[in-house]
């Protein structure tokens, strides 16, 4: 791949940015390619080191913002044709509850993905209560000279203990992939407003 | 590490590139190798940032038959510099004494 395949490339999979933004980047891009080839580095080399376009135009779009995206989107492109807005009114009542439930749909995911992981961090907020809980019992039952109380209650306390330091750590990992998953789908969902760009 | 001390540094480091003289993109990556390893996408970001604060402006200049985008640091820019070192031997201080009370125990 030469370097005006890799910029133009780069200028697909970038479509639905601001065109200003766009034009800065590759402009970037471009002179960096330069500059590297001047330094003697051949012209495939040069490239290499920039990364391939797939992960470049990844990383500028998780740095982009939402609104950025959708205000290029929605940007009129020169004039509508008549039928078109016609359609888009009389559809109105159609593509207006569609679009807020696809919008309603996505937030979803997102607040059952969170809620799961709330879930877990409440279950173990619970466990580590009942075990100091269980605990306290305990130590009061043998002053009030209740053995066999205190020793099930001890015991229990102390089971839980255990319990909530094992579902700790599950509960750290589930958030840190609800993390990650959070932000893979924030990027799928920034990749739909590219795609239909570069069809339209 | 915190990603909100990361930004402040990579902002730092950027600027310092630039202090004693200006200079372009694939310079500024170049000079800051052997300390970070930072990507097109990340300096441009940066670059950005630090314009929009004043803390730098751009100049295109011709280059070899092309142009190139060269980078020159504001007074504002220098006292940034200046505030981060300030700042830096006060976290040397509080560090001096954490790893100390580690070494008690």
């Amino acid at each position: 791949m030469n370097k005006q395949e890799y910029l133009s490339r780069l200028e697909q999979a970038l479509s639905g940015l601001p065109r200003e933004e766009l034009q800065e980047r590759l402009a970037f891009y471009k002179e960096s390619i330069d500059d590297r080839m001047e330094e003697g580095l051949s012209e495939d080399a040069a490239i290499a080191q920039l990364g391939s376009v797939e992960d470049v135009a990844a990383q500028i779009l998780a740095e982009t913002s939402f609104s950025a995206l959708v205000r290029e989107r929605i940007r009129p492109r020169g004039r509508m044709p008549v039928w078109e807005i016609l359609l888009l009114v009389l559809g109105f009542p159609l593509w207006f509850p569609l679009l807020v439930t696809a919008f309603v749909l996505l937030l979803s995911v997102f607040i059952l993905l969170w809620s799961l992981i709330l879930c877990l961090w409440a279950v173990e907020f619970s466990l580590i209560v009942s075990a100091v809980g269980a605990l306290i019992t305990g130590v009061l039952s043998l002053s009030r000279g209740e053995p066999s109380n205190a020793l099930l209650m001890m015991g229990a306390g102390l089971m839980l203990a255990g319990l909530s330091v094992f579902l700790f750590f599950g509960c750290k990992a589930a958030s840190k992939g609800a993390v990650a998953l959070t932000k893979k789908l924030t990027l799928w969902i920034k990749s739909l407003f590219l795609r239909k760009e570069s069809k339209s | 590490m915190d990603i909100q001390l990361k930004r402040g540094l990579l902002d730092v480091c950027v600027l310092a590139a630039i202090r004693n003289e200006d200079s372009y993109g694939y310079r500024i990556i170049k000079d800051m190798k052997p300390y970070l390893e930072m990507s097109e996408s990340t300096l441009y970001t940066i670059l950005k940032r630090l314009e929009a604060a004043s803390l730098l402006t751009v100049r295109s200049a011709e280059h070899d038959g092309r142009l190139r985008k060269y980078y020159h640091i504001t007074a504002a820019g220098i006292r940034r510099l200046e505030d981060f070192k300030e700042d830096w031997k006060e976290i040397l201080a509080i560090y001096q004494f954490v790893t100390r009370e580690e070494r008690h125990e």
